[in-house]
């Protein structure tokens, strides 16, 4: 890990971030976050790991804590049980919808399956081990991900779980 | 004939050329012979590609200045003899804490005068700060919310009434719609505190903080405090103080506190 390294990886890591989080401003401040914290962790870094792979997961978990952080206190963020209450489109079944949009609409752990392996062309190995979650939990969200960003692209309306959360 | 059944992981990887060239083949036969899954595969391909060209260009902005220094090896992060020099942002941050121990001191100072008596207060978390911050640490936990379920509340009535001292049981709120969860034990500011955990039927968590720590203001009425997102309503009886603490709105967690410290006065 070395400056040179940082510097090849940060585009991705800003791409990814802007996917994700669509703000730009916001995507930068997590990329930052990001390298502060893996310099505070510098020591956990195995020399020859993938620098890309743990800089992903460090960017992953602090997402995680962001968005567990307050507002969402007594939401359940386990799996994919979880799903994002999306606005109703039965009344405009004809609006256009863009995919940067319809990508927001994505539930999040939804999302970061779908970019990373579109975006990074990462294999589900790889997306399992940068998410830390199960191979069987990374081939369910990015079916679900992606037939519901289908669904939500054809302008057609993706079965929600509408449910109480609070 | 193909020997393995064909699952959704199979077309998955089928959409990203992850597959051994042989199973690929058959994927297509079975493509072949069902056009609506082929359709829907190639909207994935379709979805795929339109991503990488929406996010592509970022890929060639500048970096912006501030991420670029941040890939400097900063100074903690090396051997002290090789230290080159303080990178830009860690003199801003040395500079930052310096102000906050600055004005730190200065609070202090102020306050001396006013709070001389309760010096020791002024220096411990307040109750409804430690009680929102239990709630937000605990309360969103799937698997492991509590200690102690409330299975077992017999033995986390002994268990906490051992642990903090005096006999502590956690109020009945079903008839309000609030089942217990269970309880665990916390660290409050000098010794054990406990905290019991209440959801309604859609999952909604209320936590109520007790603590014995209470040794010296006076019986206070209900207070009300708003942390963050959570509400918490807190009163002090005795050497106990109590805050129930919830992302509910004001009146509803009026409510429950209400019924909480009636039950509580009645014993």
């Amino acid at each position: 890990m070395d400056t040179a390294a940082i510097l090849t990886e940060l585009p991705r890591l800003r791409r990814y971030a802007r996917a994700m989080v669509g703000d730009r401003a916001a995507a930068d401040d997590l990329v930052q976050d990001t390298l502060e914290r893996a310099w505070s962790r510098f020591a956990q870094w195995r020399p020859g790991s993938d620098l890309r792979a743990w800089l992903f997961g460090i960017m992953h978990n602090l997402r995680v804590d962001q968005l567990r952080r307050p507002g969402v206190k007594t939401l359940p963020m386990d799996d994919e049980e979880f799903e994002v209450p999306t606005r109703a489109t039965q009344t405009d079944r004809l609006e256009v919808i863009d995919l940067e949009s319809a990508l927001a609409r994505l539930p999040e752990e939804q999302r970061a399956v779908v970019l990373l392996v579109a975006l990074e062309e990462m294999s589900y190995d790889e997306v399992a081990s940068t998410l830390d979650i199960p191979m069987g939990t990374v081939m369910s969200r990015l079916s679900r991900g992606r037939e519901r960003l289908r669904l939500i692209l054809e302008g057609r309306q993706p079965v929600t779980n509408l449910r109480v959360v609070r | 004939m193909s020997t393995l059944p064909i699952t959704e992981a199979d077309l998955q990887a089928y959409v990203d050329a992850l597959l051994p060239e042989s199973r690929r083949a058959e994927i297509e036969d079975y493509l072949a012979a069902h056009p609506e899954e082929a359709e829907r595969l190639q909207a994935y391909s379709d979805q795929k590609a339109a991503l990488r060209d929406l996010f592509k260009p970022v890929l060639d902005e500048p970096l912006p200045e501030a991420l670029r220094e941040l890939a400097e090896i900063p100074v903690a992060a090396v051997d002290p003899q090789k230290r080159p020099f303080l990178p830009r942002w860690s003199l801003q941050r040395i500079a930052a804490s310096f102000a906050i121990a600055l004005l730190g001191g200065a609070a202090g100072w102020l306050g001396h005068g006013q709070y001389q008596s309760s010096e020791r207060m002024a220096q411990v978390v307040p109750l409804s700060r430690q009680a929102a911050v239990a709630h937000v640490v605990y309360s969103p936990d799937i698997r492991r919310p509590v200690e102690v379920s409330a299975e077992q509340e017999d033995q986390l009535v002994k268990w906490l009434s051992k642990r903090l001292g005096t006999p502590v049981s956690p109020p009945k709120l079903g008839t309000i719609g609030y089942e217990l969860v269970g309880g665990r034990l916390l660290p409050g500011n000098t010794g054990p505190v406990a905290q019991f955990m209440y959801q309604d039927g859609t999952g909604q968590r209320l936590t109520l903080y007790v603590s014995t720590e209470n040794a010296v203001s006076r019986d206070t009425g209900f207070r009300f405090a708003r942390e963050g997102e959570i509400n918490v309503f807190y009163w002090v009886d005795g050497k106990f103080g109590y805050a129930l603490s919830g992302g509910i709105a004001k009146g509803e967690l009026a409510k429950v506190a209400t019924a909480v410290y009636d039950q509580l006065e009645r014993k």
